[in-house]
């Protein structure tokens, strides 16, 4: 009996507690600025578009030199990637990221500048523990999930086969 | 108790002197608004050193010494130093103190340490264990930012209500006040030819911790807002002290947003600051920095105290301040866990006449 009083008497001092939560963090929200959504989504479609749209280029200039199709992607794949470590290692890219956002994200442009920004950041901590250790700490978990993802939606496509 | 007041406030009847105070930034902050107020600005964040925890750590040792011979004591005189940064395990502190060979407490009060090592300080001081204390805080971009965001070059968008964290140290010699010193007596000195006050320590504040239960790691001034509204309240209350009492009241690194809820808050509670208000993460940086909402870290409230305030002070300009400096107690573990902010405030009231 006891403890179900105490049971209660946590209950209801936990619900004001979270109420107090919410209602100060939506009083907070009336003082901060919403994010451009629009300007954003803008900016990023115009960025992603243009990095597709010079991959698209180079692959069909590499096809018309007789390139087969599939090596041409594989080569337009590896010049994006060894560009956008370029730009990281210059630092530029985070200021290109601060602008485009996802138009830059989503493209494997992404990836490969969240594999170069640790490693040049964990440098000093040595090759093995620092760049070793660390290399993987932004693109580790997007490549968990991604993995985790397609098996479970193969596994479902060959049962549905 | 005869040196407490109400339920937080503790008096210091023997009024412990900053007698130093030496600011240092980086090159950001250099550029910004405050920019004539610091005694050093950085011409590059590495300064000179192959890591950014030694670059941070190597700031706060030139705070230090160059604070101390500003204020024209020797290593020796010095009792014991007070610091705190926002690296684990407090590594720039304790780095920076290694070789000074001088007694050394670390402190971590997250942003709120300058005023927590002044706290400590002037303690130290009023309760005769102490006649020369230095204490200061440091803070630096580069080293919070691998530390709890992402490395430095990873190219993401910060959200509007994100603050930057200040490269950033200041440091203070309080000291005994020598009663048998006339100019000290008279709280003048001359210094250039102009007419210099003396700047006491009067009244501190120690904060209690106030969680809203906010967990947006990007939310932080506002996660810090209700613990120094809280603290500033009570100090009025403790103190019998109107807000009309201070020339200003500043708090450390609010930011813009949380500027405008503080304000907000406070007037709510029938307190309206608005003249005498600020806070030194929204006066930090320029506008078109794009910093978003304003500086961060314990490096943003030491250097503007150490610089702006207290040179403001010197020459009488300003003469009861009242200091806040806000810290929000989270940990990169902390945050990952699903823990909300829990956000701290101490006060120290500062003033140019030498009685309480």
């Amino acid at each position: 009996m006891a403890k179900q009083q105490q049971q209660q008497q946590q209950q209801q001092a936990k619900k004001p507690k979270k109420e107090v939560t919410k209602q100060y963090e939506q009083y907070v929200k009336q003082f901060t600025p919403r994010p451009k959504y629009f300007t954003n989504c803008a900016k990023a479609f115009v960025v992603g578009g243009l990095i597709c749209m010079a991959a698209l280029y180079i692959q069909n200039l590499l096809m018309k030199d007789g390139m087969s199709e599939k090596n041409a992607g594989a080569f337009v794949t590896v010049i994006l990637i060894c560009s956008a470590q370029l730009l990281t290692g210059f630092g530029v890219f985070d200021s290109i990221g601060k602008f485009a956002g996802a138009g830059i994200f989503v493209p494997i442009t992404g990836f490969a500048n969240s594999m170069v920004a640790p490693a040049i950041e964990y440098k000093k901590e040595g090759p093995v523990m620092g760049v070793g250790a660390k290399l993987f700490s932004l693109a580790g978990p997007v490549l968990v999930c991604g993995i985790s993802a397609g098996t479970i939606i193969g596994v479902i496509y060959y049962l549905m086969k | 108790m005869k040196n407490k007041l109400g339920k937080q406030t503790l008096q210091f009847p023997l009024l412990p002197r900053i007698v130093g105070s030496y600011s240092i930034v980086g090159e950001k902050e250099g550029k910004g608004p405050m920019a004539k107020w610091f005694d050093m600005v950085l011409e590059e964040d590495t300064y000179g050193e192959k890591t950014w925890e030694k670059a941070e750590s190597k700031m706060l040792k030139q705070a230090m010494l160059q604070a101390l011979q500003k204020s024209g004591r020797e290593k020796e005189n010095i009792d014991t130093v007070l610091s705190g940064d926002l690296i684990n395990q407090i590594m720039s502190s304790s780095f920076m103190a290694r070789d000074l060979s001088i007694p050394f407490l670390g402190l971590y009060g997250a942003c709120s340490t300058m005023t927590e090592s002044m706290i400590l300080g002037a303690l130290m001081i009023d309760g005769e264990y102490a006649s020369n204390i230095l204490v200061g805080a440091s803070s630096h971009y580069c080293t919070a930012e691998r530390q709890f965001r992402m490395p430095l070059e990873h190219g993401n968008q910060r959200p509007p209500s994100a603050q930057w964290t200040a490269t950033a140290a200041g440091a203070m010699v309080l000291s005994a006040t020598d009663k048998g010193d006339a100019a000290v007596k008279q709280g003048k000195k001359q210094q250039h030819g102009q007419e210099m006050k003396e700047v006491y320590l009067s009244h501190a504040t120690v904060g209690k911790i106030i969680d809203t239960g906010i967990k947006d790691v990007n939310q932080m001034g506002a996660a810090m807002v209700p613990a120094a509204v809280d603290t500033i309240l009570r100090h009025l209350s403790d103190t019998g002290r109107g807000p009309d009492f201070y020339d200003l009241i500043l708090t450390g690194d609010l930011g813009l947003i949380g500027k405008d809820i503080a304000l907000d808050l406070l007037s709510g509670r029938g307190v309206d600051l608005t003249a005498i208000y600020n806070d030194c993460g929204a006066m930090l940086y320029d506008k078109k920095q794009d910093t978003h909402s304003g500086g961060s870290g314990c490096g943003c409230s030491a250097s503007i105290f150490c610089g702006y305030v207290y040179d403001e002070m010197r020459l009488g300009k300003i003469n009861n301040a009242l200091l806040i400096s806000t810290g929000a107690l989270l940990s990169t573990i902390s945050s990952q866990q699903g823990e909300s902010i829990p956000g701290i405030a101490h006060a120290v009231a500062v003033t140019t006449k030498g009685v309480i």
